[in-house]
């Protein structure tokens, strides 16, 4: 048996006087895919962000592909770790955060370029075959504030894969989206993860959710609550408060 | 007004105008670079730059420009430097300008979304990667008219050099008045001289505004 390419330890984590994550653990294998479901405010978006450390740690441990991410470094080493880390662990936002003076294909090429990974020609090469995965081959040459929403986030998710990332993370990214763009979007993920890719999915599409997981938790108040495959979590709950959860949003 | 007096005078003015530019444009390109490495210095996570930032911007924003350009001019041979007046108008004025525009610089850089640097630095880009690839071409295009008003108020007073006989506008204004005493048309006629280079200063602002805002 491998181990799990994230491994999650007592992982607790206050702002301030705030306890927003009290005590997680998890193991996500290789090719697994996670959706992470709960009510606004239960610390998903954190505990995603924890992961590729845009949120230091309070306590506890979190393992990505046999390396500490929360080691304990002097600030130098602390950011190569840190740069060295997130160039495989992809992320998509909510609100698609692309570079807007850059083109659709820019985006896309920027990080490769810039880390030398590979040359211009490859590099372009590279991320006419993503936009094209993504169903954007002809939106290249396009900026952002000239795509839609879903376009928006396709590109993103394009630019991460760039990076050839070993886990993606994605934080409700169908979320600012017009509800006809969702399912555009959802297919690029759908996609993704009959790939093989390792994906962490935060979301309130608990349908999405469903169809696109092998691995369902739910949380409340900074704990996992339930977890398991996702027949059972939203088919036969055995907690109370999955139950009144899953009853309040599918009543919606 | 005596029109024949400004028709004889306006080439001597025209030359003062021609100095006023050079002391301007000079003191506006020290003022950005210095600008630029406050307002950097001033975001950055070590004291050791951040302190002596925040110190600069609060002292010559602080205190009254003429009397920096004083303590620079008169008070300077004191502890050893000596300045001609042009030098220490150009450098006087640059450095007070360059408080201001830290301030421009630094609120531009600061008014780009975070999320841009969170998605540049979730990629695998280091944050000095981030600031000059990402931040900054976005910070440009919103510190262009700001710093463009910085500019002009730098142009109008620029003025205060006269106080340390720098032969430019005000100057010889002055100097004109002393000897035709006509302060009416004196003044007039230095005036349309600021106007239009304010007035042309500030199309080339809004060229450069307009170009860079273009792409996107
Ligand atoms: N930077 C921060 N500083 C202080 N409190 C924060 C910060 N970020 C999040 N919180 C708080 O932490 C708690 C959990 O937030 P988080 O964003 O992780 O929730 P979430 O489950 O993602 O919610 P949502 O579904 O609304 O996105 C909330 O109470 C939130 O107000
Ligand atoms: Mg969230």
């Amino acid at each position: 048996m491998n181990e799990p390419i994230v491994k999650i330890r007592g992982l607790k984590k206050n702002f301030g006087s705030l306890q927003v994550l009290k005590g997680i653990d998890m193991d996500i294998d290789q090719g697994q895919i996670f959706a992470l479901i709960g009510a606004s405010g239960s610390g998903k978006s954190t505990l995603l962000r924890t992961i590729n450390q845009l949120e230091e740690v309070t306590e506890g441990e979190i393992w990505f592909d046999g390396e500490l991410v929360n080691q304990k470094l002097p600030h130098r080493q602390r950011e190569a770790h840190l740069n060295r880390l997130r160039q495989n662990i992809g992320m998509v936002f909510q609100h698609f955060n692309l570079f807007p003076h850059l083109t659709a294909i820019e985006n896309v090429t920027m990080a490769p370029l810039m880390l030398g990974r590979v040359n211009k020609a490859e590099a372009i090469e590279q991320a006419k075959k993503l936009l094209d995965k993504v169903g954007l081959s002809d939106r290249g040459d396009y900026y952002p504030s000239k795509l839609s929403g879903g376009q928006k986030q396709r590109v993103a998710i394009a630019r991460s894969l760039a990076m050839n990332p070993k886990l993606m993370l994605f934080d409700e990214v169908t979320s600012a989206l017009d509800p006809e763009l969702v399912g555009e979007v959802n297919r690029v993920m759908k996609a993704l993860a009959e790939e093989d890719m390792t994906m962490i999915i935060v979301t309130h599409d608990l349908r999405f959710a469903e169809d696109v997981s092998d691995h369902v938790i739910f949380m409340a108040d900074g704990l996992v609550v339930e977890e398991g495959p996702p027949s059972l979590v939203f088919r036969a709950p055995q907690e109370d408060r999955t139950k009144s959860f899953l009853q309040q949003v599918f009543n919606d | 007004m005596d029109f024949a007096l400004i028709g004889r005078i306006w080439p001597f003015f025209a030359e003062a105008a021609w100095v006023t530019i050079e002391v301007s444009m000079l003191a506006i390109i020290l003022g950005l670079i210095l600008g630029f490495a406050a307002a950097l210095a001033s975001l950055s996570r070590n004291v050791l730059l951040r302190w002596p930032a925040r110190a600069y911007v609060s002292v010559f924003r602080g205190t009254p420009a003429l009397i920096q350009l004083f303590l620079l001019y008169f008070g300077g041979p004191q502890i050893g430097i000596n300045l001609g007046p042009f030098e220490a108008g150009v450098i006087g004025l640059g450095i007070n300008i360059g408080a201001y525009m830290c301030e421009t610089i630094r609120g531009a850089i600061l008014s780009v979304d975070k999320g841009q640097t969170e998605a540049g630095r979730c990629l695998g880009l280091g944050q000095a990667q981030v600031m000059r690839r990402v931040i900054l071409p976005q910070a440009a295009r919103m510190m262009v008219r700001p710093l463009g008003v910085n500019a002009i108020a730098l142009i109008k007073g620029s003025a205060i050099v006269s106080t340390i006989s720098v032969l430019e506008l005000s100057y010889t204004a002055h100097r004109y008045i002393s000897s035709t005493y006509k302060p009416f048309e004196m003044f007039i006629l230095a005036s349309i001289f600021y106007l239009a280079i304010v007035t042309v200063f500030s199309f080339g602002v809004k060229k450069i505004d307009e170009r860079v805002a273009l792409e996107s």
